[in-house]
C-alpha cells in the first residue's frame, strides 16, 4: 500500500519494487471481517505481482466472485503475516532506493528529493 | 514552563531520542502511565467501530501507544524519525508495521489506506526548523496534506500535543483545514494545569450527507460538566 512520495515523482510510482528480500513469516490472528474489508482495499495487480516476485504465492489475475473463508485465510498470510527483514525498496520511476533493515524501511529523503 | 522542559527546543527528535532517551522513555512507569492514558483518550476520540481496524500511529516511538492499539485489537502501522526508538519498538516485539520517516517529508500510502490516525505528543515538533531546509509551514502542509489522502473518508485522526501558544495552535489548525480537515480543538481539565491536555480532532470528510457532519467532541471537565472547548470561541 506504500508509494514512492518523492516530490514531483508521479508516474511508475507504484508498486514499489522489492529486491534482495530477505522475508519472515510471523503469525498474527486471522480476522475474516477485517481481510474481507482490506481486500477493497488492496491495488490487487500490485499486490499480486509483488507476491510472485517474490515467491509468496501465486495468486489469480483478478479478485475471484466468491470469495471463501479459505481464500482470505491465504491473502491474510501474504498480507499480514509476511514481513520483509531485510532488502530494497526501489521506485521505478524515480529509482530512489528505500532500504530495509531489520524490518523497518527508512522513507527517509533528501533535502533535494522534498 | 521553562525552555529545557520541552525536549523539542534541546534537539531535533532523531537527535534527541538517541539510544539513552530512548530506552530511558520506555522504562519511566510515570511516563508510560500517561502515554496509555493519552492513548485511551484518542482512542476514545476517534470514535472507531467496534472491529479491527488499520490505524496508522504518527510518532509511534517505542511502541507505548501502539500497546494500547493492539489491546483494542487493532492493525496498525507506526512512523517515528528516531531509528533509537524504532529499534526499542523492534526489541519490544510490537505488533504493528515500523516505518522510518520525517512526517515533515510527507508519507506516501495509497490512497484511503487507513481507517484512523493518532499521534501522542508528537506534532509540536514539526513547528520547529532543524535543518535550514526546514520551513514549518510547509512541512505541516505536506503532512496533513499527505495524511488527508492516506485516509478512507469518514475516518478521524487525533492528535494530542503540547502547543507553545496559541500562534502554534492557529499555525497548525490552519495547516490542517488547507489540507481539507474539518474539526477542532478538544481541551480536557482547562481548568487544571497539570490535567489539561490538548487534542486535535481533525475529521477527513465524512461519510454521508451534511446533515450528518460529525461534531467536535466535547472536554473532559472534573465537575461533570463539558468543557467549553471549541478553540474560535475563545479567541
Amino acid at each position: 500500500m506504500l508509494m514512492c512520495h518523492v516530490k514531483g515523482c508521479a508516474t511508475d510510482n507504484f508498486p514499489l519494487r522489492i529486491e534482495d528480500a530477505e522475508l519472515e513469516q510471523v503469525e498474527v490472528e486471522f480476522n475474516e471481517d477485517f481481510m474481507r474489508r482490506m481486500i477493497n482495499k488492496i491495488e490487487w495487480g500490485a499486490f499480486v505481482q509483488t507476491a510472485f516476485a517474490l515467491g509468496v504465492d501465486q495468486l489469480p489475475a483478478t479478485v475471484p466472485e466468491n470469495i471463501d473463508t479459505e481464500f482470505l485465510q491465504r491473502i491474510h498470510r501474504v498480507a499480514m503475516e509476511t514481513k520483509l527483514k531485510e532488502g530494497k525498496m526501489i521506485c521505478n520511476g524515480c529509482k530512489h532506493v528505500y532500504p530495509v533493515t531489520d524490518g523497518i524501511p527508512n522513507m527517509l529523503l533528501q533535502e533535494t528529493e522534498v | 514552563m521553562s525552555s529545557l522542559s520541552r525536549p523539542e527546543h534541546i534537539a531535533p527528535p532523531e537527535i534527541f531520542y538517541n539510544d539513552i532517551e530512548a530506552s530511558k522513555y520506555t522504562d519511566n512507569s510515570r511516563i508510560t502511565a500517561i502515554q496509555y492514558e493519552m492513548t485511551q483518550r484518542a482512542l476514545e476520540l476517534m470514535c472507531l467501530p467496534d472491529e479491527p481496524q488499520l490505524l496508522l500511529d504518527i510518532g509511534c516511538g517505542s511502541g507505548l501507544s501502539g500497546e494500547c492499539l493492539d489491546e483494542a485489537g487493532h492493525h496498525w502501522v507506526g512512523l517515528d524519525i528516531s531509528p533509537s526508538m524504532l529499534a526499542v519498538a523492534n526489541d519490544r516485539e510490537v505488533e504493528g508495521d515500523l516505518f522510518l520517516q520525517d512526517i515533515g517529508q510527507g508519507m506516501g500510502y495509497r490512497p484511503g489506506s487507513f481507517d484512523g490516525a493518532m499521534s501522542i505528543s508528537v506534532i509540536q515538533w514539526l513547528c520547529n526548523a532543524d535543518k535550514s531546509s526546514h520551513v514549518p509551514k510547509k512541512r505541516l502542509l505536506r503532512f496533513f496534506g499527505t495524511l488527508y489522502n492516506a485516509l478512507a473518508r469518514g475516518s478521524r485522526a487525533v492528535f494530542q500535543f503540547y502547543p507553545e501558544g496559541p500562534e502554534q495552535v492557529e499555525m497548525i489548525m490552519g495547516a490542517a483545514m488547507r489540507s481539507g480537515f474539518t474539526g477542532g480543538l478538544v481541551v480536557d481539565y482547562p481548568n487544571s494545569t497539570k490535567a489539561k491536555k490538548y487534542f486535535l480532532c481533525l475529521f477527513a470528510g465524512y461519510a454521508g450527507d451534511q446533515k450528518n457532519s460529525p461534531q467536535v467532541p466535547k472536554g473532559l471537565d472534573s465537575e461533570g460538566e463539558p468543557a467549553k472547548v471549541d478553540y474560535a470561541a475563545r479567541r
